[in-house]
């Protein structure tokens, strides 16, 4: 099982922030990598188990199922069900605290995937720091200044 | 019942953080309301169920209960026996997180407890600011004292010490005591006054907000606005404080929610609030501008504040345009010279007053058509026989009491006199109903309000360093003064005795 662990502060309330990121459908939105997403068989972006498909702006297809979303706790679970990434077990949480010094938000991301041992390093790396660090920098970028 | 939960960003890496958290009996050498603790009967500090007896300065006395502690999840938590405060129930945990792209630590704490009705305001406050915020910035100061390499706090004595009052006053500069908190050089006013008020001193550097980038300074430019600010006739600096508003310097360390900032970036700035005459300093970073390797930080702390300043007052106060007549005063000072080149670059005719015979030469050489030395000769009657008795179109004039009158007479109807600033003093009260003889037009321009956001700034910066770059202006290489030389580049400025921008050094 590995790990993967990226987090960052969002200048902006944890209120603001989860408005835009509690929608499971909204990626296109905010993450600058991900081209356009679909929730399918009709289903709402907030019933829990609805599958996202959306595409990479390199062309990669991603299917992802919603596993967990609380409104109290701020945080949202899902698993890849297809990726390019071959990855297995794959389940992935991002949650924000609130940081009531200033207003503004802890934006954490995490994942555990199993994959084959010599993908491992890279793996860590393209999740890490290509989707999840991309991403909150680009939360940072929109809710900044 | 009530819930308290506070929450901060602390700029340090998680373990560094955690490792003074952990220990449990460790508290009385950061949290300023502890004098003294010690866990009853020996047990270690990590042991879940260790009970922590300690005394506050205050003098009141308290027992805590270590209930849980994760070296995984860096969380603790304590539960309070006895106290002198109705905090009945009182169950606290904190729990530290790392915030992964800025290696910096957030931490949460928060506690649940019964307080009787009529002192629960009182009660939640105390905790949440007495007692965790304080904590906060008490780990804050900890954690800066020992980066900056001075000693920390030994241990207190394991003796009962004698309750000793809590002082908290705040100064907008606090004067450093030894062994308090990290601390810089900085040129302080403690008084309104003459240059002699600009008096070096040890201050405190308080830790960096979250909000702000940490600046080490290389070179630091002087402007008139510091002589404004010494003498409280702007009161951009309340005493005691640190005037100066212009340096460039490299950036040491960025808050958690800066964007576009790192440590290394060479900068610099040109904006309030005061606070440049100091070897380092922290500020918000949104009028920080990124220096390019070919603009020097000796041309950006002498350049910029001018730089920016003919910028807007060329394009935006007044738009200067070929053929214009362009009056200019104190033509061989640090924004005369910037205005001499800028104006005849955009192809104006130049006409500029200096006070002497050898700043007319430097002013020549930057390319001025017609240069009046007013000490020898009236610089109204000049204007006029050089316009063939029309006058200027525009005049820009910061020397203020000693021209104010001849700059309104050398103007051409519909002439337009920017009165940018009071060198020999305020202008006094003027009648407008006389403007109307010439149709004339004035305007009193603040820096602020041309470059106090990065959209209003940008464009005047990335003008003024083009203009450099093509070799449109150049900026002379200012004069030096150490830091602590300050009241003598203040004296030379004032007595007019120099030419070009002028510099503090904060390394001698």
């Amino acid at each position: 099982m590995t790990k993967v662990y990226v987090s960052s502060v969002i200048p902006a309330p944890a209120a603001e922030v989860w408005k835009l990121v509690r929608n499971f459908n909204a990626l296109p939105s905010w993450a600058p990598f991900v081209a356009e997403s679909r929730i399918e068989q009709n289903a709402q972006a907030d019933q829990i188990g609805c599958i996202r498909s959306f595409t990479l702006k390199d062309g990669g297809r991603i299917r992802e199922r919603l596993l967990a979303l609380s409104d109290y706790d701020l945080s949202c679970s899902y698993a890849i069900l297809e990726s390019p990434m071959a990855v297995e077990n794959y389940v992935a949480t991002l949650s924000l605290t609130p940081i009531t010094d200033g207003n503004l938000t802890l934006a954490e991301w995490q994942a555990e995937f199993d994959c084959a041992p010599d993908r491992e390093a890279s793996l860590m790396h393209q999740i890490g720091h290509g989707v999840f660090q991309t991403a909150l920098t680009a939360l940072k970028h929109r809710f900044g200044r | 019942m009530v819930k308290v939960c506070q929450s901060t960003i602390i700029e340090a890496p998680v373990d560094e953080v955690w490792s003074i958290l952990r220990d449990f009996n460790g508290h009385d050498r950061w949290h300023p309301a502890i004098a003294f603790s010690e866990i009853e009967g020996g047990e270690p500090v990590d042991a879940v169920g260790a009970v922590r007896h300690f005394r506050l300065n205050d003098g009141g006395e308290l027992r805590e209960q270590l209930l849980a502690l994760s070296d995984k999840d860096r969380r603790l938590s304590y539960c309070l026996l006895e106290a002198p405060l109705p905090l009945m129930g009182y169950v606290a945990s904190l729990r530290l997180k790392p915030v992964t792209d800025t290696n910096a630590t957030f931490w949460e704490w928060r506690s649940k407890f019964n307080p009787p009705a009529h002192r629960r305001d009182e009660l939640v406050r105390l905790v949440s600011e007495g007692i965790y915020q304080a904590g906060f910035a008490a780990v804050r100061n900890l954690l800066l004292r020992g980066r900056v390499g001075s000693p920390v706090e030994t241990r207190p004595p394991r003796v009962i010490i004698e309750p000793t009052p809590s002082v908290n006053v705040r100064h907008s500069v606090s004067m450093a005591a030894p062994g308090q908190a990290a601390t810089t050089r900085a040129i302080v006013v403690e008084r309104y006054g003459g240059p002699e008020e600009l008096q070096l001193r040890e201050i405190e550097l308080p830790p960096m907000g979250l909000n702000e980038v940490r600046i080490r300074h290389t070179v630091i430019g002087v402007n008139f606005i510091d002589v404004y600010c010494r003498t409280g006739f702007f009161d951009l600096l309340q005493p005691p404080g640190v005037p100066g508003m212009e340096a460039a310097g490299i950036i040491e360390a960025v808050g958690s929610a800066v964007l576009g900032f790192a440590a290394g970036d060479r900068v610099a700035y040109a904006c309030p609030p005061v606070g440049a005459y100091s070897e380092r300093r922290n500020m918000a970073p949104e009028l920080l501008v990124h220096l390019s390797d070919d603009i020097a930080d000796e041309i950006a702390a002498a350049g910029l504040l001018k730089g920016v300043s003919a910028s807007f007052l060329l394009h935006d106060v007044h738009a200067v345009k070929p053929g214009d007549v362009v009056l200019i005063h104190a033509a061989a000072g640090g924004i005369g010279q910037l205005l001499v080149q800028w104006a005849r670059h955009l192809g104006a005719t130049v006409i500029a007053t200096v006070s002497s015979d050898d700043k007319a030469r430097v002013v020549e050489r930057l390319g001025a058509h017609h240069v009046i030395v007013y000490s020898r000769e009236n610089f109204t009657d000049a204007v006029m026989r050089l316009t063939g008795g029309k006058g200027a179109g525009v005049a820009y004039d910061a020397v203020g009491n000693d021209t104010f009158a001849g700059s309104l007479a050398a103007l051409a109807v519909r002439g337009h006199l920017v009165s940018f600033g009071q060198a020999s003093g305020p202008i006094g009260n003027w009648d407008i109903g006389r403007f109307a003889s010439k149709s004339l037009t004035i305007s009193r321009p603040n820096y602020a309000h041309y470059t106090d956001t990065p959209e209003k700034l940008a464009p005047h910066v990335a003008r003024f360093f083009q203009a450099l770059r093509q070799g449109v202006v150049r900026v002379e290489a200012p004069t030096r003064y150490t830091l602590a030389n300050a009241a003598d580049a203040h004296r030379d400025l004032e007595s007019r005795r120099t030419t070009g921008a002028l510099v503090l050094l904060p390394k001698p």
